[in-house]
């Protein structure tokens, strides 16, 4: 039954993948291709897809299997049942996980441990924010090859255009713009300035 | 009924966050600040540290476990389920709208220039939420190392977020244990 095997594979996608995001890439890459489900080309353009459309990862990657699966084996409806099954399924285990930790913290809050790893936990956290800064500024500014390296291009003009959207939403971000709003006003300054760059 | 509401409040703030939060993980954060610290009050800043935190040591992706997460400070177990819900629902109806003209979406032109612009912005909110994420933390000598580690060891050798967390949370049990604390208030500002 594809649908259970969706969810039972998801699933496991899903618990055993920390951090989330790009970090169950190998996973799904492991056990999706295992499966046969989708080729490695397909699994390397979804990233640039799930780039392109909102929300997690994990949760776009199980969805477009679960409907691609779902749909060869059952049509629309399948291709519902079988993106449900699979996203549940990624979904289920750090639901399940954080209710249990959510129900116990308050209670464990004031502990002396929790309270000592708390205190190397946050600044921890800052750090790995500033590391993401950095990965989201490479793809941001620069463009790769293609083999997937990024070319530090500090002439070209989509590095002007991107340099010149980021200068201006960080003082928008910093005068308190809602982040919605900064985010459609940057979308529309890379479609101006896109068609522009074939103009000139 | 009370209860009610909030879980649908916590339902359109985590729909919106969904809807509008693009490259995932961390380009979240921006949003979460704004909807569920700033307007709607429900968590602080501090705890949003609290919660990457504990999403970073558990399983699953970011989004997810601090929807679970926030939803059950706000109202239990159907806080939980609808904040989930929220955040969920929106890729999962443009992925299941789109599944099937997947490529042909992802290379359109102006799709593709409205994500250079993207990509720019979501890298400014990102550099904010640093910013006011570091304001909010206590500094002390130990936090400054903690930072400067955890971000040289995931920024430029590459290891994995998992250890460095473990890492770091037991770094912080062992220096809460040793009574430091007369330097360290010398230093403190």
């Amino acid at each position: 039954m594809i649908f259970f095997e969706l969810f039972i594979t998801f699933f496991k996608i899903g618990l055993f993948t920390f951090g989330g995001g790009y970090a169950m890439l190998p996973l799904i890459q492991e056990e999706v291709l295992a499966h046969g489900w989708v080729t490695e080309t397909e699994v390397v353009n979804f990233i640039a897809v799930a780039e392109s459309t909102p929300g997690p990862f994990a949760i776009n990657m199980s969805t477009y299997v679960g409907s691609i699966l779902g749909g060869q084996a059952l049509g629309v409806i399948g291709s519902v049942l079988g993106a449900a099954c699979a996203a549940l399924g990624v979904v289920l285990p750090s639901f399940i996980i954080i209710l249990i930790i959510a129900r116990c913290y308050e209670a464990f809050k004031k502990n002396k441990i929790v309270k000592g790893a708390m205190s190397g936990l946050k600044p921890a956290v800052i750090g790995l924010i500033g590391a993401a800064v950095l990965t989201v500024a490479q793809s941001a500014l620069f463009v790769a090859d293609s083999s997937g390296a990024i070319v530090y291009d500090f002439t070209s003009y989509a590095f002007f255009c991107a340099i010149g959207i980021f200068a201006v939403m960080a003082v928008l971000a910093f005068k308190k713009v809602h982040p919605i709003l900064l985010i459609v006003m940057s979308a529309v300054a890379g479609i101006g300035l896109g068609y522009l760059g074939e103009v000139i | 009924m009370k209860k009610f509401s909030l879980a649908l409040q916590l339902f359109a703030a985590f729909f919106k966050i969904g809807l509008f939060t693009f490259g995932g993980g961390y380009a979240m954060i921006p949003l979460i600040q704004r909807e569920v610290v700033e307007k709607k009050k429900w968590v602080t800043d501090d705890d949003i540290l609290e919660i990457i935190a504990i999403a970073e040591s558990t399983p699953g992706p970011i989004a997810i476990n601090s929807a679970t997460f926030i939803g059950f400070k706000v109202c239990g177990f159907w806080g939980s389920f609808f904040a989930t819900l929220g955040v969920v629902l929106p890729s999962f109806l443009i992925i299941l709208a789109i599944s099937n003209v997947l490529k042909e979406f992802s290379d359109l032109k102006p799709i593709k220039y409205a994500f250079n612009g993207i990509r720019a912005g979501v890298l400014a909110l990102i550099v904010k939420s640093l910013y006011t994420m570091y304001k909010k933390v206590k500094k002390n000598v130990f936090a400054y190392i903690v930072m400067g580690l955890s971000f040289v060891l995931t920024a430029f050798l590459d290891i994995n977020v998992l250890i460095v967390i473990i890492g770091c949370g037991v770094a912080g049990i062992i220096y809460s244990l040793i009574p430091l604390r007369r330097l360290e208030g010398k230093i403190e500002k």
